[in-house]
């Protein structure tokens, strides 16, 4: 992976890159939800990340540590449900894994990224298999070390590899094998992240 | 799907300020979501505090009053409410002797509840949580995010809140709140599946002439779909349910709760069937509360939830408690 510097302008190109695939996908991830959950992820995802783009854009953060908490911590305080939490840390972590530094390497937004989502596996108490949004990020950290795009195509098919899982966290798990046959929408969600990144980084 | 709304984007903060105007007593922060006794901080008096996704009502906030919880948080529809709501409605509500947080066993829940109390401590509040699992039909709980909070949490609400009315301690008021969570379990069923505004159609297919078994609270499928049974049969299915996972040895008091689109001629009817099969299994019901109080939107269904008593806890069962959704005594 090239050695390009990125700035909190990347940061918060990003959030809105997010933003805006999350607007747009928005239906099919409630969609994905009421199958295996309570139909509402694609709304809420809907809402925090616009609360993201509104808190970013109207003051932007010097740092890409501090786009990245702050978005994290608007999360928290607009989402809800798991997701608002399994969201927010795993974009706080990743902040402060990056510290203040003005601009940081793609490699050490993957090193900040990697411990953001070890911080979603122990908030959830969830491991990959499970059927959550770390099929799709785990193996898009690790492709990151290729490329941008290789991660946003290595976050899709992680969320195309939630299809046959059995879930064994949140509110599909109620269904246990009624609910194999269906793309997590956590994960779906996770994918649209790193496809918002591999964006905003051509 | 028609209802009753403007958008779908307000309902929760339309049905808040619907609250206000109908309900003085109660302090309604349509904003910021929170909705507090008006006499809160009660002096020298536990704190009780809950929340959730909105879409149960009456629970939460339609059980904030004296004799129950000091205040609710709610959510978006079936959605946790965040961290900033709880500890905004922690500070307004701590007399100095700590909060209590009832919450129910859902993951977002879960997870907003943790921070909210890390956040509150963070602030010098002292802060205990019970968690609420009472639904029998998640089974696997060792590979699943657990057993759901349902009828339960009425049952927790009431008698810890008697409790904190009393005087007793946040350590005592947790205990009985825990009592009532280790002798309370719930079975539900759902005869159609329910509509969220946001989504406008039903969150999942039941065919018609289908029921489904083992139904939570958020329109999320149960574990089990047969041909549509009568009252008699669903109360023999039910209650058996229940029954394997808690042999009372005490009476019990039972909940029989409508989902939101279950006629109460029908849930009186339900629950003559309830006490039927109860009668024949030789289990003593001390009280029994028939109504929808802890509803999953415009679903038709019910649930039934057994807790059983000793003295102290239908004690408090009987303590008069003065809310929008429940009131008697005093």
């Amino acid at each position: 992976m090239s050695g390009t510097a990125l700035d909190a302008a990347f940061f918060v190109g990003w959030m809105t890159a997010a933003a805006a695939a999350i607007d747009r996908e928005a239906e099919r991830l409630t969609e994905l939800d009421s199958a295996i959950g309570d139909a509402d992820h694609g709304t809420n995802m809907q809402r925090g990340f616009a609360a993201v783009v509104k808190v970013v854009e109207a003051e932007p953060p010097a740092t890409p540590g501090a786009v990245l908490t702050t978005a994290g911590r608007q999360l928290i305080s607009s989402v809800g449900g798991a997701s608002g939490p399994l969201y927010g840390t795993l974009l706080r972590r990743t902040g402060k894994t990056l510290g203040d530094a003005a601009q940081v390497s793609a490699e050490e937004l993957r090193a900040g990224l990697r411990a953001g989502v070890e911080a979603v596996g122990q908030l959830g108490g969830s491991a990959p298999g499970d059927k959550t949004m770390l099929d799709a990020l785990v193996p898009a950290v690790e492709a990151l070390a290729a490329s941008f795009e290789a991660a946003a195509a290595a976050a899709e098919e992680g969320a195309r590899s939630t299809v046959p899982m059995l879930a064994k966290k949140g509110r599909a798990s109620y269904l246990g094998e009624r609910s194999i046959g269906h793309q997590d929408p956590g994960a779906t969600s996770s994918a649209l992240l790193f496809a918002a990144l591999a964006e905003v980084a051509k | 799907m028609k209802m009753l709304i403007n958008v779908p984007e307000t309902v929760v903060g339309d049905a808040l300020r619907g609250m206000a105007a109908a309900h003085p007593e109660l302090v309604v922060d349509a904003e910021n979501r929170v909705v507090v006794r008006r006499d809160a901080p009660v002096a020298e008096k536990v704190a009780l505090l809950s929340g959730g996704g909105s879409g149960h009502e009456p629970l939460h906030a339609g059980f904030v009053g004296p004799g129950m919880l000091d205040a609710a948080c709610p959510g978006e529809v079936f959605t946790s409410p965040v961290p900033d709501q709880m500890v905004r409605a922690a500070a307004a509500v701590d007399s100095g002797r700590g909060v209590l947080f009832v919450v129910k066993n859902y993951t977002g829940d879960v997870l907003n509840f943790q921070m909210a109390e890390e956040l509150a401590e963070d602030e010098g509040i002292q802060v205990a949580s019970v968690l609420v699992d009472d639904d029998v039909a998640v089974t696997d709980s060792t590979f699943t995010a657990g057993r759901r909070g349902t009828g339960a949490t009425l049952f927790v609400e009431k008698i810890a809140g008697a409790a904190a009315e009393e005087g007793m301690p946040l350590e005592r008021v947790e205990a009985v709140a825990r009592q009532v969570v280790r002798s309370s379990r719930s079975f539900g069923v759902a005869l159609s599946a329910c509509t969220t505004p946001a989504k406008g159609s039903p969150t999942f297919d039941l065919p018609a002439g289908e029921l489904e078994l083992g139904v939570g609270i958020h329109g999320e499928p149960g574990r089990e779909r047969r041909p549509m049974m009568t009252s008699r049969e669903i109360a023999d299915f039910a209650l058996d349910a229940v029954l394997e996972d808690l042999e009372p040895r005490l009476p019990v008091l039972v909940l029989v709760n409508g989902m939101g689109a279950t006629p109460l001629l029908e849930l009186y009817g339900f629950s003559a069937e309830v006490r039927r099969v109860l009668d024949e299994r030789k289990v003593a019901v001390a009280r029994t509360l028939v109504g929808n109080y802890v509803t999953s939107l415009d679903m038709a269904g019910c649930s039934v939830t057994l807790c059983q008593v000793d003295g102290e806890l239908l004690r408090l069962w009987d303590a008069p408690v003065q809310t929008a959704g429940l009131r008697w005594g005093r």
